[in-house]
């Protein structure tokens, strides 16, 4: 008994063992560095290893006395915010529609596998593609603007389809609506048929059968595709940078701007910053919902 | 407790494409009938059931329930309530939640419907759970929290879709007459779809056999048990014996048949028999054999005429019948 026991606990850490290794060589050790070196002193051309808080004290350079206006590092994180709030709010409303049309409208299980891999036809091309291929679309001269121009909807082509913050929003919604779609449809396919039936026999519409069956019962889905949309969105500076013309500051940005400077200690105390106001707008999700009781 | 209303079917029909499921049927279930749909699996009182609730569109016919027809009516303005297969409680609401749910989307205040939905609760001895949640409870506790939610509309009719199906044997027993007893204090009708022949007798007013989308017979269970009109019939019911004879086929029941030793004359009607299996029940003996014209034969006979007329596997026997017991068969 004891024997079979010990084994089981050895074959479940065999068979964990590989991820295991993996987040630690590559996730914590990585990550502990980092806060280490976030630490540290630099000058124009290079880090020096003695404890210090320059790192964290030049990001926040100015905030205090700036105050009532807000400083650099708070603007960028303001702006990376919104567009978080904004691409959050957006891919959940297309991504919660399209999974509820996969999960309750398409009947074939067939079709709704076919579907589903309809949806990640646009990772089959890199990240870069993808952005590229809304220039021609968005530009001064683009498809989007010549149709407007000859239809006589406007006079003069629009400015702001393209390097603005409306073309982000757009990128980064066509990009992640897809990390929304998955788990929500996940969430959704197990939800007992029959209890959309007892919904309708309890006298409840659509609507109702939507807000207080559906909705909440695709909270564990609705949890995490939201993290891996907020946690990529904070991060991001490829989308920002390419589709906002290089023009748009973000939280990502600002350590791809310290590691060309060869700041690396500032670099890390900016990467710290980020992970803490990531960290805390999940831990605020989790705390909407207890998602290790909903699994 | 609420508005008593007969139900009618007529001719009511469903197709799913090319093959139909319920075929043209004719029913009447008075008010306050304890019905039971009873039927092989694919023989249509599931179908029949989900018409009837609202669940499932009407292809022909119509469905009149007191002076409404409801045919074409949303289950919740048909004065039906449906307890589910599953029991299909809401995972996320509490019981007390659960059994509000229907009161909830008409729009009825929290403190009004949760008082309502204590007095369901205790109508099924539920109300020391009302803060669980479905997960927590078990089988059986289960069902009366689906009972109470199903009821907490006031129906005139509740539709039972295979209730005791998913509880173990025992507690099978002990629901079925806990069902009995809700149906006759409430005084409304039940419509109780099983594949359990034994369920159906027990509980049932009123019977419908279904076979192939059609009623084959219905009654109280003793008309139909007495009097099996088909040759389903008699082998679905059970305890039955079915003889080809030279009159035509005839049902006789296992309890009326006797056992003769081989070249006994009797005057009554027989076959010859070999025994093939003789197994002690208890409160009687029973004998399976092979007739001469090739079909199982079961008889149950008493322990003191076992004891008297022994048989074993292998003997030749005759099983014999009084022909005043034997129902022909269509």
């Amino acid at each position: 008994m004891e024997v079979s026991s010990l084994r089981r606990t050895i074959v479940s850490w065999l068979q964990a063992g590989p991820m295991v290794l993996v987040f630690f060589a590559f996730f914590l050790i990585p990550l502990v560095f980092v806060t280490i070196v976030s630490f540290w002193n630099y000058n124009d051309y290079e880090m020096i290893p003695e404890f210090s808080g320059r790192g964290y004290t030049d990001t926040f350079e100015g905030c205090i006395d700036q105050l009532p206006q807000f400083c650099t590092i708070l603007r960028t994180y303001g702006s990376t915010l919104k567009f978080c709030i904004i691409v959050w709010a957006l891919t959940l409303l297309i991504g919660f529609t399209v999974a509820y049309f996969l999960a309750f409208h398409v009947k074939s299980k067939t079709w709704q596998i076919a579907l589903s891999l309809l949806c990640t036809i646009p990772f089959w091309t890199s990240n870069v593609i993808r952005m590229i291929a809304w220039i021609p679309l968005l530009g001064r001269n683009g498809v989007v603007n010549q149709v407007l121009v000859g239809l006589h909807l406007i006079n003069e082509p629009l400015e702001w389809l393209l390097y603005s913050e409306f073309s982000v929003i757009i990128a980064f919604v066509h990009l992640f609506t897809f990390f929304m779609v998955i788990p929500i449809f996940n969430s959704m396919i197990r939800i007992d048929k029959s209890l959309i039936e007892a919904a309708y026999d309890a006298g409840a519409t659509g609507w109702q059968t939507l807000i207080n069956v559906i909705l909440p019962l695709s909270k564990p889905g609705i949890v995490i595709g939201s993290i891996f949309v907020i946690t990529i969105v904070m991060g991001d500076f490829i989308t920002i940078g390419m589709m906002g013309g290089q023009q748009i500051a973000s939280a990502g940005k600002i350590i791809q701007t310290r590691l060309d400077a060869i700041q690396f200690p500032a670099a890390a105390a900016n990467a710290v910053i980020l992970l803490i106001a990531t960290m805390m707008i999940i831990v605020g999700m989790m705390r909407l919902v207890d998602i290790r009781k909903e699994l | 407790m609420a508005v008593q209303a007969a139900l009618e079917l007529v001719s009511v029909t469903k197709r799913y494409g090319a093959t139909v499921a319920v075929d043209a049927i004719d029913l009447k279930i008075p008010a306050g009938t304890y019905c039971c749909l009873l039927g092989p699996s694919g023989c249509g009182k599931t179908s029949t059931l989900r018409m009837i609730a609202g669940h499932e569109s009407v292809s022909d016919g119509d469905i009149v329930l007191g002076a409404t027809n409801v045919t074409l009516l949303p289950p919740a303005k048909r004065g039906t309530a449906m307890m589910f297969q599953s029991y299909a409680l809401f995972p996320h609401l509490s019981v007390l939640d659960n059994v509000a749910f229907a009161l909830k989307m008409s729009g009825v205040d929290k403190p009004t419907r949760h008082a309502k939905a204590m007095d369901l609760l205790k109508l099924v001895a539920m109300d020391g759970y009302a803060g669980r949640l479905p997960t927590q409870l078990s089988g059986g506790q289960q069902q009366r929290v689906a009972l109470a939610r199903a009821l907490i509309t006031e129906p005139q009719m509740l539709l039972l879709d295979e209730p005791l199906s998913a509880l173990d044997p025992f507690l099978r027993v002990k629901m079925r007459a806990e069902l009995k007893r809700l149906q006759r204090e409430l005084g409304i009708t039940f419509i109780h779809v099983t594949h359990g022949q034994e369920e159906a007798m027990a509980l049932a007013d009123l019977v419908v056999l279904m076979n192939g989308g059609k009623i084959e017979q219905q009654g109280s269970p003793r008309e139909v048990f007495n009097a099996p009109r088909s040759e389903f019939v008699a082998k679905f019911i059970g305890g039955h014996n079915v003889i080809t004879t030279s009159t035509g086929k005839v049902a006789v029941r296992a309890d009326h048949a006797k056992l003769f030793r081989s070249g006994t004359v009797w005057d009554g009607q027989s076959i010859s028999a070999e025994v093939t299996d003789v197994e002690y029940q208890g409160t009687y003996v029973q004998i399976t054999m092979r007739g001469s014209d090739g079909g199982d034969l079961v008889a149950q006979i008493s322990e003191a005429d076992f004891d008297s007329q022994p048989v074993t596997p292998g003997e030749n026997v005759l099983f014999g019948w009084n022909p005043a017991t034997a129902h022909p068969l269509s």
